[in-house]
């Protein structure tokens, strides 16, 4: 019965932990600019990693191999929002803008509003040249 | 059984990652995604480590855990400055 109730239990841990792992790194794959991207890779760091360990820790049990689990959830969960914030910051620093920046001022300004056209081009996404990064400093 | 399972979920994204990597215009994209498949492998570790039955891979797990973080400051500082050792209250160096 227990036994039963534990299988069960891992096992709906540890599929929600990697179906959200998975749209994490789909949403890495679709989503249109660096920091949309910074955000369906938190997802899978924080919702995937925490759910899949947990279902781990409920098949260990209380032993020592538990502490390690939480020693590594304790781990991502701490350096994971790290380097999202240093990687926005990098970003942010290196010149690249946000995709939706300043759209909510020219939304208000009325539909007449130009719109600046966004290109897919390869040229727009790429880290900028040494002279732009030199002006932002 | 179960374990198996989520490992090959795990390896599905790992490979999703692997493509924005690849794909990824930006270098942040590519340090994004380096750090999304480090997640992967320690997750990996810890289901090869219960598969096997060997709880040893969990302290590998550990130290990719460690490895991680400083992996990817390291390369982000180092594309800011472009050098390691430059201390970050300093004016950059004139490239």
């Amino acid at each position: 019965m227990i036994d039963a109730a534990v299988t069960g239990l891992s096992w709906i841990l540890l599929a929600a932990g990697a179906f959200y792992y998975f749209v994490g790194a789909l949403g890495l794959v679709r989503m249109p600019d660096v920091f949309t991207r910074m955000h369906a890779g938190s997802i899978g760091d924080t919702a995937g990693a925490g759910l899949m360990l947990a279902g781990m820790m409920v098949v260990a049990g209380f032993s020592l191999v538990s502490v390690k689990l939480i020693v590594i959830l304790v781990i991502i969960l701490f350096t994971s929002p790290i380097t999202t914030h240093a990687l926005a910051q990098a970003a942010l620093h290196a010149g690249v803008e946000p995709l939706l920046a300043g759209k909510g001022k020219r939304a208000s300004a009325g539909p007449k509003a130009p719109v600046r056209k966004r290109t897919a081009s390869k040229t727009r996404r790429r880290a900028p040249s040494r002279k732009a990064r030199e002006a932002t400093r | 059984m179960m374990f198996a399972a989520a490992a090959l979920a795990v390896l599905a994204a790992l490979g999703l990652a692997v493509v924005r990597a690849l794909r990824g215009p930006t270098v942040f994209d590519r340090v994004l995604a380096g750090n999304y498949v480090g997640v992967g492998a320690i997750l990996l570790l810890a289901l090869v480590g219960f598969i096997t039955d060997r709880p040893e891979f969990l302290d590998i797990g550990i130290l990719y855990g460690l490895l991680n973080i400083i992996s990817t400051l390291a390369v982000l500082k180092y594309w800011r400055y472009g050098d390691l050792s430059h201390g970050g209250d300093e004016e950059p160096p004139a490239t």
